[in-house]
């Protein structure tokens, strides 16, 4: 958050552009999210898309205003229609209110049932007639003109973010692009919207990152240095930006044939003690899921990036669900401690993966990082990432100190020192079959049990810190929740403390092992517990409850995707359950 | 190679671990052993900068035996962790062995993807044409008409995977076809093999004793390729196929690009990270 009060944010104003394919949509998006950074302020911009590869319909939905904005909000200000071609697919997706703004071109027909119904304010404008009156002239921009004047953003500030956006286009598509920005602005309005945005004198440093990258960024903080993966939605992004950016790190990246071929290449990397990760999303986790049983009996550090979309099988790749919990908690065969980590926000997704990764080398096993496509593939104007906590790195054998046990039993906390390839003098055979303290496979009750004790230990003494959840708010109100959830549950926390009702909300970070205590601790007091998950099957909820650490009288909202969690449904929730 | 491998003043033995194999007595893999540390020991590599990776089956158990580090993981991945290995750190000597089970069949695609990619690895397939550590199911390279499983009481049915072939097709640089019978020749294949810059395959016919005794047979009609290697794949291709599967030597060898990581370091994070600054 910024230093402002982040109970009492200031209005936020939120637009929805939509249109066919090659409309440009998401260029207009991304050119509006790049001119509200250059005003000095924050934003965040979602994005959704049928399966088309090209030519499909898409829309992209931008809130702004003077803080971090980490959720969407409940409604649109302004919904604007390049055309109206499809626009019924994602009519869910856009809430308005009689308060709305639908923009549109009476030339590409009549608002649509499925918009109209909501009964928001109509303005026609001739959008295609200004864009054609320009030579070159495309609609996005006109579009473009016509919401940075609604919303108050400088004109000279849109208009250079052109110039940066359109570089490499020339000088011709630039200046079309400026007459048409123009006549948006310039075309006479009818309506306006009820507020402004503010403007800021003195911006604070801040990024403009989408959750891929930011994930990219932790990893290569907490010391990755290998990736090996196989492209799937939505987590590709995050290959494609590591790709040349590990490659500028003296680091490498392997496309690999498949995923099970990916994760058992990161096995490899971090054998030969290169901090390792692979991306990916359920269907290619649920590929990972014997390999990483390997890393950890073989106590080898791993990271992987889980990127969740739609599930289960192939469901629905091109957008947003927390569904993977449980595999993550539970997808391993036999008893198999590993690290389970949510990222909270876009901005998260820095903090959370470059913990991850100094986790799981430091405590010498899997730990699986949980984003989703409403993350991964959204950009943000966020405060600069903090650093994540450093740890102690990865324990390593000295050369030559004498006959070398790599599972010890010895140290307390179960993590005994790694030997890499090369070391003089510790040579040994890491296993995924049971061992024992040597590596010598074993099938002995006794090797069986201290290993697996050994393996627990490990994350049993872990001691995680004040960053296993974010805490904010106090009241017998709370909400817990993880992921990208968390956002809208602060948001609704806020409000419902001024509608007098106190809430406090524990998003949890670290997921597993869940720091009990802390959890007990920061419920203390809280009588009406609600957990809010973006998934059909309460899988936070079921967990909570299975360790007891829920009230009997907790309730759920449990919901899928693809829809975001918003914080009107959250307080709706709260208020009707409680 | 040039030379004798058996007469190298870095000893086989140094290069054997303490551990006893769990190999039945006969296994053609104890000669497997043998060559590779034969191997090892000739070309005099320091012990720690040499790694074996294995998947599972009965022949994924070398690595344990072999006096470098080695990596026992799942079935069928050895050549996946190989690969990651060798991108991490090129500077390893990195060799990989396992089953006709675990390479071809739970592994095959692997196999595919590594021939093509051609990185400086070492392949050993201990070739016993049965699942050995299962106890002795059909695997890829067992003949259609072998009925002695009682998964597969008619026989596989199925026409075997004809493992030179494949690689050739898939883009290997380096095939050979070696035989347990012949530890010697053996371990001279897999000195080759190590110095050959890229990905090097070598079919190692490795009699069950167990499962397959009929194979104890092999030692009298195997014999060597009655050419010299060849850089031509349509040569080799031909050989491959006119030939009974027991003919031994260097097959084909030809020079390729060799997969690697690029190793230059033009940035820090701080530089990327400037990237986002607004
Ligand atoms: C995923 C998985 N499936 C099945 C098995 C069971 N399994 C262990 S070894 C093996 C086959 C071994 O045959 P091969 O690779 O030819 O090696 P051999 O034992 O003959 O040396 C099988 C099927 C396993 N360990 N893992």
């Amino acid at each position: 958050m910024s230093s402002r009060d982040p109970n009492h944010p200031s209005p936020t104003l939120s637009v929805a552009i939509t249109g066919s394919g090659g409309s440009g949509v998401v260029t207009a998006g991304q050119m509006l999210l790049m001119a509200v950074a250059d005003a000095g302020l924050y934003g965040l911009m979602g994005r959704s898309a049928g399966p088309q590869i090209r030519g499909g319909e898409s829309a992209v939905m931008l809130r702004t205003g003077d803080h971090q904005i980490d959720c969407l909000d409940d409604h649109f200000d302004i919904l604007i229609a390049l055309d109206w071609l499809n626009v019924n697919r994602f009519a869910e997706e856009i809430p308005l209110t009689p308060e709305s703004l639908i923009v549109c071109d009476p030339e590409s027909g009549t608002v649509p049932e499925a918009i109209a119904h909501q009964g928001a304010r109509v303005m026609a404008l001739p959008l295609n007639a200004l864009a054609k009156g320009v030579t070159e002239g495309r609609v996005n921009m006109v579009a473009l003109g016509v919401i940075a004047e609604l919303l108050g953003l400088p004109r000279q500030t849109m208009l250079s973010v052109v110039d940066k956006a359109l570089k490499r286009k020339g000088a011709g598509v630039i200046d079309s692009a400026h007459q048409c920005i123009n006549s948006g602005f310039d075309q006479p309005k009818s309506l306006q919207l009820r507020s402004k945005l503010p403007t800021i004198s003195v911006p604070p440093p801040r990024w403009n990152i989408s959750g891929n990258e930011a994930s990219g960024i932790g990893a290569l903080r907490g010391g990755i240095r290998f990736v090996a993966a196989y492209p799937i939605t939505p987590a590709t992004e995050m290959l494609e930006w590591l790709a040349p950016n590990l490659e500028k790190l003296g680091g490498a990246l392997l496309q690999a044939e498949d995923e099970l071929a990916s994760i058992n290449m990161i096995i490899g990397g971090s054998f030969g003690g290169i901090p390792s990760l692979t991306a990916t999303s359920g269907p290619g986790l649920s590929l990972m899921m014997e390999g990483l049983g390997l890393a950890v009996t073989s106590e080898t550090p791993v990271v992987v990036a889980n990127v969740m979309r739609g599930g289960p099988s192939t469901g629905i790749p091109t957008k947003s669900e927390q569904s993977d919990l449980n595999i993550a908690l539970y997808g391993f065969h036999g008893d198999a401690p590993h690290l389970v980590l949510g990222a909270l926000d876009i901005r998260d997704c820095a903090f959370t993966t470059e913990w991850a990764v100094r986790l799981s080398e430091e405590l010498q096993t899997v730990a699986i990082v949980l984003s989703d496509q409403s993350q991964g593939q959204a950009r943000s104007v966020i405060d600069p990432p903090p650093a994540a906590p450093a740890g102690h790195g990865r324990k390593l054998a000295q050369a030559n100190e004498g006959d070398y046990l790599r599972y010890r039993l010895d140290p307390e906390d179960g993590i005994s020192p790694m030997a890499i390839p090369g070391t003089e003098g510790c040579l040994y055979t890491a296993d995924g079959l049971e061992h024992n303290e040597r590596g010598t496979p074993s099938s002995m009750p006794r090797d069986h049990q201290r290993q697996l004790d050994k393996r627990l230990r490990k994350l049993v003494n872990l001691d995680s810190g004040p960053s296993w959840a974010e805490i904010r708010g106090s009241g017998e109100n709370c909400i817990i929740t993880w992921g990208s959830s968390s956002g809208a549950a602060f948001e609704a926390a806020n409000r419902l403390a001024r509608l007098g009702r106190a809430t406090r909300v524990i998003a949890i970070r670290l997921l597993s092992p869940l720091p009990e205590n802390r959890l007990f601790e920061a419920l203390a007091g809280a009588t009406r517990v609600l957990t809010v998950e973006q998934n059909h099957g309460g899988q936070l909820y079921h967990y909570l409850h299975a360790l007891r650490l829920l009230p009997d009288s907790a309730r759920m909202l449990a919901r899928p995707g693809p829809l975001p969690i918003r914080p009107g449904e959250i307080i709706q929730t709260m208020l009707e359950q409680y | 190679m040039s030379g004798n491998p058996v007469a190298s003043p870095v000893t086989a033995k140094q290069f054997k671990s303490e551990i006893k194999p769990v190999w039945c007595p006969g296994c053609g893999d104890f000669s497997v052993l043998s060559a590779v540390t034969k191997a090892l020991a000739y070309l005099a590599l320091p012990q720690q900068n040499v790694a074996l990776v294995s998947g599972i089956g009965c022949s994924s158990r070398l690595p344990a035996y072999v006096s470098v580090y080695g990596f026992h993981g799942v079935h069928g991945r050895a050549l996946a962790v190989a690969s990651g290995l060798k991108a991490a750190r090129p500077d390893l000597t990195v060799l990989v062995a396992g089953g006709d089970g675990d390479g071809f069949s739970i592994g095959g695609n692997h196999f595919l993807h590594a021939c093509r990619r051609n990185m400086n690895l070492t392949y050993i397939v201990m070739d016993n044409e049965v699942y050995g550590m299962t106890k002795g199911q059909a695997s890829p390279t067992t003949s259609p008409d072998w009925a002695k499983s009682m998964l597969t009481p008619h026989g596989p049915g199925v026409p075997s995977f004809n493992p030179a072939a494949i690689a050739l097709a898939s883009g290997a640089t380096f095939i050979a076809r070696g035989f347990t019978g012949k530890p010697n020749d053996l371990a001279k294949l897999i000195v080759d093999a190590i110095q050959h810059p890229g990905f090097s395959f070598i079919q190692a016919l490795s009699p069950c004793t167990t499962y397959r005794p009929e194979q104890n047979e092999w030692k009298k009609i195997v014999r060597p390729f009655d050419a010299d290697v060849t850089a031509d794949p349509i040569e080799a291709a031909q050989r491959i196929q006119a030939d009974d599967g027991l003919s031994t030597g260097l097959i084909y060898q030809t020079r390729l690009p060799v997969w690697q990581p690029p190793n230059s370091i033009s940035a820090e994070i701080e530089q990327l990270e400037r990237g986002f600054q607004i």
